[in-house]
């Protein structure tokens, strides 16, 4: 059986959906990005957004909250085609595009779709595998796209 | 004219702005972690020795959303900013365990008036995050959108 099926390349998985609540928004960016347009409603409507939505951190990390609560499945998947993968730590982040707002109210839908592999020299039996992953909105439009290098122990 | 201390204008290239410090507490990484990316490694001590992280450490959203933060209270929040499409690269080199301390800065590369509004300009900066024994721990390039102070002047 084939690492690449395995590692299901090629295929594009749905992780999941979630409607983004004003609760949260704030929540998140009161912590981590407090500008007023994540914060505050009116402030919003005041600002280039017009009105209040998700600091890009947040969406992106609901986008992890979404492929974490997957991994389990990838990995009993894979099973099929030979030993489990392991999935490691995240390397890096490639051409992350927020390319519309995620305002209150909107449900996105979250998926990844793993591009391609490679041996890592300094790991033996890990590979650093490329995903690009997105998040739509509730027309379909694509609101968010990156890339990310994630460690894979694949024996 | 604006009253923040940052207008486009003062993004100057080779510009160095210090960030931080701040430390990162166990009891904040992992709440992150286990409402966004509930890994073992960011959740439990033992776990992160394990894996190859080789101890309790950050979920690479928790890193990149403490970065905002420290870029939030460095200049952001008192600056003209319009937020930003996106980030290039985002790398992340060293493990950021619990109870470090990040330093970091933020480097002007370049920096254009927008030709559609003149108004308006883009900032490409290269941002840098180090721990208390000065290894780089994360580095990301993005650029930012900000209101020129003097849209009239030749900028």
């Amino acid at each position: 059986m084939s690492l690449d099926q395995r590692l299901a390349i090629g295929e594009t998985i749905v992780l999941g959906t979630h409607t983004f609540g004003a609760g949260e928004i704030k929540a998140f960016a009161a912590k981590f990005d407090p500008q007023p347009f994540h914060l505050d409603e009116e402030a919003a409507k005041a600002s280039v957004f017009g009105r209040l939505c998700a600091s890009g951190w947040h969406t992106i990390s609901t986008w992890m909250k979404y492929n974490a609560a997957a991994m389990p499945g990838i990995v009993e998947r894979s099973k099929a085609f030979g030993e489990p993968i392991e999935f490691g730590p995240a390397a890096g982040i490639r051409d992350l595009k927020w390319l519309k707002p995620v305002y209150v109210g909107d449900t996105i839908t979250f998926t990844r779709r793993a591009l391609g592999h490679r041996p890592l020299a300094s790991r033996p039996g890990w590979r650093m595998m490329t995903m690009e992953n997105e998040a739509l909105d509730q027309d379909g439009t694509v609101v968010m796209r990156f890339s990310t290098m994630v460690l894979m122990k694949t024996g | 004219m604006t009253d923040k201390t940052w207008a486009y204008e003062d993004f100057e290239v080779g510009r160095v702005i210090e960030l931080g410090p701040r430390r990162v507490e166990a009891p904040e990484m992992v709440a992150f972690a286990a409402e966004f990316d509930p890994q073992p490694m960011h959740l439990d001590e033992e776990a992160g020795k394990a894996s190859i992280l080789g101890g309790l450490a950050a979920s690479g959203l928790y890193t990149a959303a403490i970065f905002m933060r420290m870029m939030c209270d460095a200049y952001l929040l008192d600056s003209t900013s319009q937020g930003s499409p996106g980030v290039d690269v985002l790398n992340f080199r060293k493990p950021l365990l619990a109870g470090d301390t990040l330093n970091g800065r933020t480097t002007v590369l370049s920096r254009r008036v927008s030709s559609s509004r003149p108004g308006l300009g883009f900032v490409s900066v290269r941002h840098e995050l180090f721990n208390q024994h000065g290894e780089l721990v994360c580095e990301l390039a993005n650029t930012g959108m900000f209101l020129l102070r003097n849209p009239g002047a030749a900028a």
